[in-house]
């Protein structure tokens, strides 16, 4: 049987040391370092709750690819939109999503972000500006260019940034996004996450361009952008930039992010179809070792940090607390809100 | 009270509802500066400017993407798909994104839109751009589906439209574009969900919609004059929310219904209708409820066999006239 792991591996490149002297606050950045902790801690006990079988269907991770989603939330006014994919956990929880209604979602709980209703697939938080997780592919560029375009007519100001994977930018909606994106001068970035994997197929096997967004950027008069997805430092400043551009009415930006997933697409999937060589290569560029020794050398005391990481672990095991002692929902929320009445009513 | 084409109906609706509310937008594609390839939207960008009357690329993904994304932050948009057969290509959009995403976050968001689109046959233009498809929307919880058949149903249910917080999808009739009616002059303002008895009849109940209207109207009379039968048509209008009081009241009466529907045949409108006749009102029923349909088969362009395809007024008259006898 083929095995995709049998081909050469696809390596990090390494760590721009000039991004320490970046001109970034300091105190931005260990709110970025709360930030990588809040969802790398997060997700690991999203993880360890499915193995218990609390958490039920699936769940997408982002563990390796938090720096993005740090990044760009750094980088966003607190009225900015986001839209997001069903990898969304870390893109909820960077814009300010309570961690107890977001693991309280995962396990099916009526005291969730969604009563329950949703999962892990579509967190939201309009009081956020998580304006939602969409679960399949292509669409939600669309509905992001909506929001945006929403935004410039009311003259707000604000920006949408719009997350998905490198496999999305194969499917016709990605296209047809950008080029409306484009023509009408939206308030939109779209933000790629190439963590180099379709599921579980190798990006580059199927796609025409080695980069599968950047390449594609000419096409629709973009500026052609590769930020190094794991340095939270890089992605922060190629974000604010973008969407500094994008709030003076610059126009839509297309930012492709390297990154990769420590796991496999989904609960289902081990991921033995990527090089050991690779694998390995990647858990060294894990953004957040790198970040921890980043502040150190930026002469943030070691005591300091490992009180944030001790602060979001009480957190997350509070989240996890509120979760479990919430109630299953009940059938009295099968039936509401299908339609703005709070009802499902459909015949008189 | 003035008299309009259907297809000046339309236009008139959306302008009621854009001078009425200024955020209020519509975008499609040709629906500017070419009025529409049916010119149901001519003088929209005259009046309202191109800011709120927008042009797009052949992207139906992205027209109710954009529609979906301003609805649910605070601008009701009107959207225009040219014809009801691009659905299609973008049913993602309409089946799994608009029409759930209220379910799946418990409530958060609404989506204050309208999906306009020319649905429907009898203009000889093959089967990819004649479906009769108000059959696909109406089986997705989350949508509201409405379809006149007149000119001030036109104006009274886009208003309506509009002003629901709910994502309608609102097929106009091609073949009606021409017909003409009187619409008052004021501002008319329907409700979803209600049917209206377009003729009154003691000896069955006939429910169509939109082109089936008038073509059961045409076969009621003939029915009345010709062999004395009674005849009551329902004008459905809104399949979804359904009006099923009145329905049950008119079969109530008349003790058999019939409908006329213009979608293919499996899983149609009315076989909905007919299983909630057959399950609540049963035991006034004289006879079997019947269904009259365009066959199981794609439309075919030639005019004879897109003819013997829909429902005509003979079909129709031999139809009701063989199962009273």
């Amino acid at each position: 049987m083929y095995d995709y792991s049998s081909r050469p591996s696809r390596l990090p490149l390494p760590v721009d040391e000039r991004m320490a002297s970046a001109d970034i606050d300091l105190g931005q950045r260990k709110s970025i370092y709360r930030s990588l902790q809040e969802l790398r801690q997060f997700e690991k006990r999203a993880h360890d709750l499915f193995l218990q079988n609390l958490v039920k269907g699936t769940t997408h991770l982002s563990l390796g690819m938090e720096a993005v989603a740090a990044g760009f939330g750094a980088a966003m006014r607190p009225d900015d939109y986001t839209f997001a994919t069903y990898r969304g956990h870390a893109h909820a929880l960077a814009r300010g999503m309570e961690m107890g209604p977001a693991m309280a979602e995962l396990l099916g709980r009526s005291n969730g972000v969604l009563g329950g209703k949703g999962g892990s697939m579509h967190l939201t938080d309009v009081s956020r500006g998580m304006m939602g997780s969409y679960a399949i592919i292509g669409a939600h560029l669309c509905i992001a260019n909506g929001a945006a375009w929403s935004a410039q007519m009311r003259g707000s100001g604000q920006v949408t940034v719009c997350f998905f994977g490198d496999g999305t930018t194969n499917i016709g909606a990605f296209h047809e996004a950008l080029n409306m994106a484009k023509v009408w001068q939206l308030p939109v970035v779209f933000v790629c996450e190439n963590n180099l994997y379709m599921e579980y197929t190798p990006i580059d096997l199927i796609t025409a361009v080695p980069h599968p967004a950047a390449d594609r950027a000419a096409s629709y008069g973009l500026e052609s952008v590769i930020v190094d997805g794991n340095d939270p430092d890089a992605v922060y400043l190629a974000a604010g930039k973008a969407i500094g551009r994008a709030r003076e009415g610059g126009g839509p930006a297309l930012i492709e992010a390297t990154t990769y997933r420590t796991g496999g697409h989904s609960r289902a999937d081990p991921a033995k179809y990527r090089p050991l060589e690779e694998v390995e290569a990647w858990a060294q560029r894990d953004p957040i070792p790198m970040y921890h020794a980043r502040l150190l050398g930026l002469g943030v005391a070691e005591g300091e940090l490992s009180s944030i990481e001790r602060d979001v672990a009480a957190d997350v095991d509070a989240a996890t607390e509120f979760a479990k002692a919430g109630e299953e929902p009940t059938g009295e929320a099968l039936l509401t809100e299908v339609y703005a009445d709070g009802s499902s009513r459909w015949r008189n | 009270m003035a008299e309009l084409t259907y297809r000046e109906a339309v236009a008139a609706g959306i302008a009621q509802e854009m001078r009425r509310d200024p955020s209020l937008v519509m975008l499609g594609e040709d629906v500017a500066a070419a009025g529409g390839v049916f010119k149901t939207t001519v003088g929209l960008l005259d009046e309202f400017g191109p800011d709120r009357v927008r042009d797009t690329p052949i992207s139906e993904q992205a027209i109710l993407g954009a529609a979906m994304g301003a609805s649910m932050t605070g601008v009701p948009v009107i959207a225009e798909i040219m014809f009801s057969d691009f659905l299609a290509v973008c049913w993602d959009m309409i089946a799994n994104e608009i029409a759930k995403s209220r379910y799946m976050t418990d409530g958060q968001v609404s989506f204050p839109l309208v999906i306009r689109t020319a649905n429907g046959g009898a203009a000889r233009f093959g089967a990819q751009h004649s479906q009769s498809v108000e059959n696909w929307a109406m089986m997705i919880p989350g949508l509201k589906v409405v379809a006149p058949s007149t000119p001030a149903d036109t104006v009274a249910l886009m208003a309506a439209a509009v002003r629901d917080p709910d994502p309608v999808i609102f097929f106009e009739h091609k073949s009606l574009f021409a017909t003409k009616g009187e619409v008052p002059e004021v501002e008319v303002v329907g409700r979803l969900g209600e049917a209206s008895i377009v003729r009154e009849g003691s000896d069955a109940t006939v429910a169509a919609l939109a082109l089936m209207v008038p073509r059961a109207l045409e076969a009621a009379d003939r029915l009345q004059q010709e062999e004395g039968i009674s005849v009551e048509v329902i004008d459905v209008r809104s399949l979804v929310p359904l009006d099923t009081k009145t329905l049950l009241a008119s079969v109530e009466k008349t003790s058999r219904l019939f409908t006329v529907e213009e979608n293919p045949r499996l899983c149609g409108w009315g076989a909905e209708l007919i299983s909630i006749v057959g399950e609540e009102a049963f035991w006034n029923l004289d006879g079997p409820l019947v269904r009259i349909t365009t066959p199981h088969i794609p439309l075919p362009a030639a005019a004879s066999l897109e003819d013997l395809a829909i429902p005509s007024v003979d079909r129709i008259y031999e139809t009701v006239k063989s199962s009273l006898r």
